[in-house]
């Protein structure tokens, strides 16, 4: 493997940027292929396929061997409110080996002390999320309650294809939320699309069990999510 | 930013910090797999030419040997294709316990 090809392939994996690393296993030559990247033929074939699946593997086309290594961008979770079930998740997730960033602008929430080793941003999702956008492969959990903080990043997690949103809040809260989004022009379909109440149904009792809930909401989604269509870009 | 706690353990990324230290460098990927083998194919192990490594491609059973296959493969510079199954029982060398079956690509960077 050439050193200038491991650091792309590096580069593109940092920046969240599905990858196939096709190597001819008869010569050793290999190359790193973004999705945009046209390939003609069964080849071309074979790695839309791996891109699609996920799944690393070796194929054959005339009488050559490749291997083809997919790095798709690991998940990851954005938090919306720097609340007490957001400090429970943040160990959590860390150790089922998930990115996590959260997001508040509520300076007495969003405190290092609060959130040690946890990368936190004590600022408006408006303006962070242009910065940082939301992709599918990212979670969006939105814990605040508060329509001012929680709406807008919910919008944008549909708009753009997080394979999990969920939102915090109560039957009624929730009702009353999807009349906000729809008057916003959010469809009916893909607002189904919000778990809410958030989590799993596992008679969460407080903030831990309820991150508990919320991280094998997450887990579920990401495992059982359609790979033939929402991970196309 | 948020990867730099992954990158901490992540093989590609050590194989490029190693190789910016200087350091001689092989990779080896699991290409192919069969029955219940420890690690999915596309994980990777990194060596350097000291013998240190990083990542793994099976549960720990045939880590060292593939280690061993590095060092050559790092002094002749060509790609090696190994593959590991049950160890023989009266055999004392290296296999997996599983009852699996793995291939190995060893290549060297650089």
């Amino acid at each position: 493997m050439d050193p200038s090809l491991l650091r792309k392939l590096n580069a593109e994996r940092h920046a969240r940027r599905a990858v196939v690393h096709l190597t001819d296993l008869g010569d050793g030559r290999d190359r790193v292929i973004r999705e945009s990247d046209p390939v003609a033929g069964a080849l071309g074939e074979a790695i839309a396929s791996a891109f699609r699946s996920g799944k690393s593997g070796m194929v054959e086309i005339e009488g050559r061997t490749f291997f083809l290594n997919v790095h798709l961008p690991p998940a990851r979770i954005v938090v919306i409110g720097a609340v007490h079930i957001s400090q429970a998740l943040a160990v959590m997730a860390k150790v089922a080996g998930f990115d996590l960033t959260i997001i508040d602008p509520r300076t007495a929430f969003a405190t290092p002390e609060r959130f040690p080793d946890v990368e936190l941003i004590a600022d408006w999702p408006q303006d962070v999320l242009p910065e940082r956008p939301l992709d599918a492969y990212t979670a969006l959990v939105a814990v605040t309650h508060d329509p001012k903080i929680d709406d807008f990043p919910l919008k944008e997690a549909l708009a753009s294809g997080c394979f999990y949103v969920g939102a915090l809040g109560s039957r009624k809260t929730h009702a009353n939320r999807v009349e906000r989004l729809k008057a916003e022009g959010v469809e009916e379909d893909v607002m189904a699309r919000i778990s809410a109440p958030i989590g799993l149904d596992i008679g969460a009792a407080n903030p831990a069990e309820i991150a508990v809930a919320v991280l094998a909401d997450i887990i579920q989604s990401f495992r059982r999510r359609d790979l033939g269509t929402e991970l196309r870009p | 930013m948020e990867q730099v706690a992954a990158d901490a353990l992540d093989p590609l990324a050590i194989a490029e910090r190693w190789m910016d230290d200087g350091r001689e460098v092989a990779l080896a990927t699991v290409v192919e797999t069969w029955g219940s083998a420890p690690r999915p194919v596309g994980s990777h192990l990194v060596i350097d030419g000291e013998g240190n490594f990083h990542g793994s491609v099976s549960g720990g059973c045939v880590e060292g040997a593939v280690i061993a296959e590095a060092a050559d493969v790092i002094a002749g510079g060509q790609p090696r294709m190994l593959e590991f199954g049950v160890a023989d029982e009266t055999a004392w060398r290296v296999g997996l316990s599983c009852g699996g079956r793995i291939r190995v690509y060893v290549e060297r960077v650089g």
